[in-house]
C-alpha cells in the first residue's frame, strides 16, 4: 500500500456539477438562493500504510493519522484557509491554466505522532467530505513538535491545484 | 530558550541539537530534532510543497 499525489478523478467530474466552491463566495448556494456560502474544505493527514490515491472518492479515516499521545491532531483535520477564489488565465488562443492554492499553511502544534506519514487529502467537508486531491511528501514523525505544511506559490505554474487546456 | 519535549519544557542548553533539510522537486522540508540523554524529546518539520497536481498537461491526451 502507499499513498499517490493525484487530482482526485470524481474530483474532476465534480466540477462539472457545479459540487465544489473554492474561495470567497460568488455562487449562489445550492441551499439557498439568497445567501451565497463557500463550501469549506478540510486537510487530513494519512500514514505510510495507507492508500490514498486517485481513486479516493471521499475523506476516510481508515488509515488517517492518530496522536501517539496528547491531541495535537483532530480526526477529520484541519480547516483548510480558502480566502482565495481560484484564478485563470490565457497563455495562447489555445492554452490556458485555472488554479487555486489554500491561502495559508497547515500548521499542527503539540503533536505527536510517532508513526510515519507522507501525504494530505483536500476533501470539501460541506458536500459529504468529497475528496479534492492528494499531496504526498517525504515520510515524517513528529515529537511534542509543531507540523507545518507550506503552500506552493498561488501562480499558473505552481499552484497547488491547476487545470491546464494543454 | 526552553524547549517543548516529552519531558515537559527543557533548557535548549541542555539538549543536543540535530536538523535536517531534503530539497527536491516535491518539497522543500527542514526538521529539527532534540536529544536528551539518548532519547529523542522533541521533532519538529516544516515541509513546503513544491510539485501541483494539474489534470491537462497531457493527461487528457493519455485518456485519449
Amino acid at each position: 500500500m502507499a499513498n499517490t499525489q493525484s487530482m482526485c478523478t470524481t474530483f474532476m467530474k465534480e466540477l462539472m456539477l457545479g459540487q465544489h466552491q473554492f474561495g470567497t463566495s460568488t455562487l449562489t448556494s445550492r441551499t439557498s438562493l439568497t445567501a451565497p456560502t463557500t463550501d469549506t474544505f478540510k486537510a487530513a493527514m494519512y500514514f505510510v500504510s495507507a492508500t490514498i490515491n486517485a481513486s479516493t472518492t471521499a475523506y476516510s479515516a481508515t488509515g488517517e493519522v492518530t496522536n501517539t499521545s496528547g491531541a495535537g491532531y483532530t480526526a477529520g483535520g484541519l480547516t483548510v484557509t480558502n480566502a482565495t477564489a481560484p484564478l485563470s488565465t490565457n497563455t495562447t488562443a489555445t492554452a490556458g491554466v485555472a488554479y487555486w492554492t489554500p491561502s495559508a499553511s497547515f500548521v499542527w502544534t503539540a503533536l505527536t505522532i510517532t508513526t510515519a506519514f507522507d501525504s494530505v487529502l483536500i476533501y470539501n467537508s460541506t458536500q459529504s467530505n468529497k475528496a479534492v486531491s492528494v499531496h504526498t511528501f517525504g515520510s515524517q514523525t513528529i515529537t511534542s513538535g509543531t507540523f507545518t505544511l507550506t503552500m506552493p506559490a498561488n501562480d499558473t505554474t505552481n499552484a497547488l491545484l491547476r487545470l491546464s487546456t494543454t | 530558550m526552553l524547549i517543548t519535549t516529552t519531558k515537559g519544557d527543557m533548557e535548549e542548553s541542555l539538549l543536543e541539537k540535530r536538523e535536517g533539510s531534503v530539497d527536491n522537486d516535491n518539497e522543500m522540508t527542514t526538521w529539527v530534532e532534540y536529544w536528551h540523554e539518548g532519547e529523542l524529546v522533541h521533532r519538529s518539520a516544516h515541509v513546503t510543497l513544491k510539485q501541483p497536481v494539474t489534470f491537462g498537461d497531457g493527461v487528457a491526451a493519455a485518456l485519449g
